[in-house]
């Protein structure tokens, strides 16, 4: 995936644990808890969500790593997602 | 013998909902626990369960009307008598229910909205009974009202202030006035070297699969849970003049609504629950609960609640007990703090955990007590 599918993918997994949050809304560059009130249960939620979807798994220490979908897509591309 | 099913009171807060749609038909067959029909609240979609085993004998009121709690819903044919005790909470200043206020049917049976997708809708002036529900299980999203066309009252750039007439706000106003105009609280707080918890609980979500991570607020849910086992005066519902503790434990979770607003759904039987298993209800509970999918039983069932703020928030909450409840724990923001530990100086995570009590059935003696068994169950965190 390039960097604008990663991206896409990225939202669509953030509004999938997160059904109402408006994904037209969103603003890759703001993290998401600045924009909706992600919380702890939500990143654990994206966490899981990267891993059954992408198979990526993201150890807890790297958290903050995903807190935006810029930063998210970062990250994924480091870790080969 | 024949049976009235009615719409059960979800909480001190709620006085009326709208049928949605049922699940059964005349001539269903029942099972206790069942969810029979999807009511409309101030708290979103509700699944509304059935507490006897019967049949169903005919369906009283039809999808798109509005009753008040106490309103008889459908008969069945039933060989038992209803349930009081597992059934849902009834509220202390319940009088008999009205008869039930027939309003025009204005939605067809559109069934599952999350509340900012509601509020959204509502703001724009579109009736989400016309949306076609993209979400999981076809719950409407906040994005479904958006791509949908707009009334022509409404302009698409429109800024709209958020109702004073919403209904969860309403709601939670209802509960919160009549908490302090009839419960003495009593409150306390304790700040608590939580890092033998953390350390604990990285260690376990470092060797743990992603789906079987814990979060802190599920140590604590736990914790508070087995407490009130051993100390069963803040855990039940102060009814009619007296308190009752409730044999089991059902731990409310206090779920923040993206648009504003709250909900407190229960962990159900939450002491005898491990903490994987624990975890898992309390993840799919939050969704459900920002979904706008939960279930009439859990949201009448906590017999005692925990708010935390978590993460970037404050040190310490002052927490409101929800009536008929009788206490209400409350956690702050871990946070890194200079501490005296065996005579030196160390960076220590710290929590501040609160309670907020009713001094009619307890003393500020025994919530220190009860906060400092919370805080002894932390320090453990391995045997919760």
């Amino acid at each position: 995936m390039n960097r604008e599918q990663l991206a896409a993918r990225v939202l669509e997994l953030v509004t999938g644990i997160a059904p109402d949050v408006d994904p037209a809304s969103v603003i890759p560059g703001i993290d998401f808890r600045d924009q909706f009130d992600f919380d702890s249960m939500d990143t654990l939620n994206f966490a899981i969500a990267l891993h059954r979807e992408l198979g990526v798994e993201v150890p807890e220490t790297d958290y903050a790593q995903l807190a935006s979908v810029d930063k998210c897509v970062a990250y994924l591309v480091e870790h080969g997602g | 013998m024949a049976s009235e099913f009615r719409l059960p009171a979800l909480g001190a807060d709620m006085d009326e909902g709208t049928i949605v749609q049922w699940n059964v038909a005349p001539g269903s067959v029942v099972k206790r626990g069942d969810v029979v029909a999807v009511v409309e609240t101030d708290k979103g979609a509700i699944d509304v369960e059935i507490f006897q085993d019967g049949v169903i004998r005919e369906i009283v009121v039809q999808p798109g009307t509005k009753v008040p709690v106490g309103a008889v819903l459908a008969l069945l044919e039933s060989d038992e008598a209803p349930s009081a005790s597992a059934g849902p909470v009834k509220t202390a200043d319940a009088s008999p229910p009205p008869s039930p206020v027939i309003e025009p049917a204005a939605t067809g049976a559109r069934v599952k909205v999350s509340p900012a997708a509601r509020k959204r809708a509502s703001e724009l002036g579109i009736d989400v009974a016309t949306l076609q529900g993209s979400g999981p299980g076809g719950v409407i999203t906040l994005e479904d009202v958006e791509r949908s066309p707009r009334p022509s009252r409404a302009k698409a750039d429109e800024t709209v202030e958020p109702k004073a007439g919403d209904g969860m706000r309403e709601a939670i106003a209802a509960a919160m006035s009549r908490s302090k105009r009839e419960i003495p609280h009593y409150y306390l707080s304790t700040t608590v070297d939580v890092t033998p918890a953390t350390d604990w609980l990285a260690a376990h979500n470092a060797a743990a699969p992603v789906a079987e991570r814990l979060l802190f607020a599920a140590l604590l849910v736990k914790a508070i849970a087995l407490t009130c086992v051993e100390m069963p005066g803040f855990s039940g519902f102060y009814r009619d003049g007296r308190f009752e503790a409730s044999p089991a434990v059902h731990v409310g979770v206090a779920v923040a609504m993206r648009g504003g607003g709250l909900v407190a759904p229960a962990i159900m039987e939450t002491a005898g629950k491990s903490l994987t298993s624990l975890m898992d209800d309390f993840r799919a509970l939050v969704m459900r609960a920002r979904a706008g999918r939960l279930r009439a039983s859990e949201l009448a069932a906590p017999t005692i609640i925990l708010t935390s703020l978590g993460e970037s928030s404050v040190d310490a909450v002052f927490p409101i007990i929800q009536p008929p409840q009788v206490a209400i724990v409350g956690a702050g923001e871990i946070v890194t703090r200079p501490w005296v530990v065996d005579g030196a100086v160390q960076p220590r995570q710290v929590v501040t955990l609160s309670l907020g009590a009713d001094h009619r059935v307890t003393d500020g003696r025994l919530g220190a007590q009860f906060l400092a068994r919370v805080a002894q169950r932390l320090a453990d965190a391995g045997s919760l």
